[in-house]
């Protein structure tokens, strides 16, 4: 895995990079170092996941990689240049982000929002260039927010709202762009959604795109690479598939109950062993409910069910010694179980 | 697409700003010189502003030394008083900060106490028929720069703005007991000429007065409009303003400084003048549906002035011998104004955080 790893990450300059960095806190003179010699490299294109259990220092690294905290020791890099010599200014035609804590606005418009992005370009006067237009408008259709437009931003749901955001971010067009856990407090769908707009993102404009998250499941099927980092502040990274294959994801999260291999929560059987037959999706929601109710899978059973479609109607055989009776749903298959046994 | 719409509105919205908010603000003018106590013909009176002379030589004088120096103060004062409000509302977030919030009000009036009560004591400084309005105004500048500058030794230290506002209300408290207790030991003509002034008055600046005062304002409603990226990128808040390269401690200095200085001056010329600063930003929000400072500025600009010239014709009781303290009749007229504004957008918070 780290032979593989390292073969991808020499194929393109890193845009940010740090070395033995630690980041933290001053409180009244002394320092607070939350993470100790952290190395890592950001590259274009790619979307990294970055993971861990609340409290771990996610957020403060995030910050100090965007600039917004200075760094307690070592360096950052940003397309190859220290950080401590760029000026803000120029940074943020760099780094762009979205953070988890949002004042709302009110009154500005959709689109007003999106133009802020544009705002390390322009002087004090807030002249708009035509360059500045059609960065715009192009980030606009790429995160898909075109029927927002005409919205005040107290008008949007969370999820809206944080794609209005992720719009801006976008305006702003540096190669980086940084987000603090975009997807809290949205529903799943949404948490989809802004997870898939952010993967495209990065495949399709070239940026790096780096975010926080807790979404295990979403950011294994997402993201290009996963950042690690354990409660006593070990940073671990990895292509997602090595990193579940290696066991380093369940040693970060100490996992209780959920087997990640197989992606499922795990269960103890405690009734018969029953033999299901069938194929598809169908199959698969039939045998997560006979384990979620304690019957185990497997051949040489004196009770089978076969899954079929019948007339073209989902369809449940179950054979109790030599008795067989069709059922057309799942409820009604776990009853006839029940009554039987 | 969105530029086309986006467009129309921000033309029709240019109409707004540069022919009806002007245009309103020069009629309001007009009818504020050409009401007072001594009735003035229209004829004549437009005559003597062209320069030239009226039917008795003495409406020269009531027009040229004494209307339109008041009427030209209203509009500034008027002007400095909204957009120091407005830029307070957007650093601090909050819908009830105005320019007074950062102590200077009170700062002013404490050198202006200092100077009428506790000044017989350094030395018969003052003789009570009458301060000299230089020094009334020096004291009121001493007294504002000297609250101005705990509030600007406060924040080069802190890092939030809301560690400020609660500064500036202890800093107000404070300068506010010094005065109570001046007030206790003085005497009952000294306790008449402070009382007289915090009245407010936008009448009585002579010209010269009003150079120094227009010169004051201009500097700080210039630096107010070169901070308009600054304070749009704030309604974000701190930390993204910070990611799209706008220096905040810089910004807020300066901020801070603007204010301090609109505030601070209109103090020390005019006396305290309340609610201008709080209630115009909510008003003008509610006629441009806007948080954009570049369209707020000269909208909440042209309707402070706007609505100190109405206020100011009021307390001239058109018609009668009396004038009403400038202080009071804002108070009368903006505290209906703000709680109109709640009932109808029912939750004024929203410009800020929705």
């Amino acid at each position: 895995m780290n032979s593989l790893s390292t073969i991808s990450l020499k194929t393109s300059e890193p845009v940010i990079e740090t070395k033995g960095l630690s980041a933290g806190y001053i409180v009244s003179g002394r320092k607070r170092i939350i993470l100790e010699d952290i190395s890592i490299e950001l590259h274009s294109g790619k979307l990294i996941s970055f993971m861990g259990p609340n409290g771990s220092g996610k957020s403060t690294l995030l910050r100090t990689l965007s600039g917004i905290q200075k760094p307690l020791k070592g360096t950052i890099l940003i397309n190859q240049k220290e950080i401590s010599k760029i000026s803000s200014h120029e940074i943020a035609k760099s780094i762009s982000v979205v953070l988890t804590k949002n004042i709302v606005p009110g009154n500005l418009s959709v689109a007003d929002l999106v133009y802020l992005g544009r705002y390390p370009y322009v002087s004090w006067r807030i002249n708009f260039s035509k360059n500045d237009h059609n960065k715009v408008e192009w980030a606009i259709e790429k995160s898909g927010i075109a029927n927002l437009l005409n919205y005040k931003a107290f008008e949007l749901s969370d999820g809206q709202f944080q794609k209005v955001m992720i719009a801006r971010a976008l305006a702003q067009d540096g190669k980086i762009m940084i987000l603090d856990e975009p997807n809290a407090h949205l529903d799943l769908n949404n948490r989809v959604e802004i997870m898939n707009l952010l993967r495209d993102l990065a495949h399709s404009t070239g940026k790096a795109v780096l975010l926080a998250t807790h979404e295990l499941d979403l950011a294994l099927q997402t993201s290009d690479y996963l950042w690690l980092l354990s409660k006593d502040g070990q940073l671990s990274q990895g292509m997602p598939e090595d990193m579940v294959l290696s066991g380093a994801i369940d040693e970060v999260f100490e996992f209780k109950g959920y087997d990640l291999k197989t992606g499922k929560i795990l269960s103890n059987p405690y009734r018969q062993k029953i033999n299901l037959t069938g194929k598809g999706h169908s199959f698969l929601w039939t045998k997560n409910s006979l384990e979620r109710n304690g019957y185990s899978i497997g051949a040489g059973a004196d009770i089978s069910i076969m899954v079929l479609y019948q007339d073209n109607k989902l369809t449940w055989k179950v054979n109790f010694s030599g008795q067989e009776r069709s059922v057309h749903s799942i409820e009604a298959m776990l009853s006839l179980l029940e009554n039987q046994t | 697409m969105f530029t086309g719409e986006a467009s129309l509105t921000r033309s029709k919205l240019k109409v707004r700003l540069f022919l009806l908010f002007p245009l309103l603000v020069l009629i309001l003018f007009l009818l504020n010189i050409s009401l007072g106590s001594v009735h003035i013909p229209l004829s004549d009176l437009i005559n003597i502003t062209l320069g030239g002379q009226g039917d008795k030589s003495t409406w020269v004088n009531i027009v040229w030394q004494f209307r339109i120096p008041k009427a030209l103060t209203a509009v500034l004062a008027g002007f400095g008083l909204a957009l120091s409000g407005l830029q307070m509302q957007t650093l601090f977030r909050n819908p009830l900060a105005g320019p007074f919030v950062l102590g200077i009000t009170s700062g002013a009036s404490l050198g202006v106490a200092t100077l009428v009560m506790a000044g017989s004591l350094i030395g018969g400084l003052i003789n009570y028929s009458g301060v000299s309005s230089w020094l009334l105004v020096l004291a009121a500048s001493g007294g504002a720069f000297f609250v101005f500058s705990l509030v600007m030794l406060v924040s080069t230290k802190i890092k939030d703005s809301m560690t400020l506002l609660v500064a500036g209300l202890m800093f107000g408290s404070a300068t506010g007991a010094i005065v109570g207790i001046m007030q206790f030991f003085a005497s009952a003509e000294q306790l008449q000429l402070y009382l007289i002034w915090t009245f407010g008055s936008l009448g009585g600046l002579t010209w010269e007065e009003l150079k120094v005062f227009s010169i004051v304002i201009i500097v700080g409603l210039a630096l107010v409009i070169t901070l308009m990226k600054p304070r749009n990128a704030l309604l974000l808040g701190e930390e993204y303003a910070q990611s799209m390269g706008i220096p905040i401690k810089k910004s807020r200095i300066f901020i801070i400084i603007s204010t301090s200085l609109l505030a601070g001056s209109i103090t020390a010329f005019c006396g305290p003048i309340a609610f201008v600063g709080i209630a115009v930003p909510h008003l003008t929000r509610l006629m441009i549906n806007t948080s954009d400072h570049k369209i707020l500025l000269p909208a909440v600009g042209l309707t402070g002035a706007a609505l100190l010239l109405i206020c100011d014709t009021i307390a001239q009781l058109p018609g009668s011998q009396y004038i009403l303290p400038i202080n009071a009749v804002t108070s009368l007229v903006g505290a209906p104004v703000i709680i109109w504004i709640i009932l109808k957008r029912k939750n004024i918070s929203k410009s800020f955080a929705g």
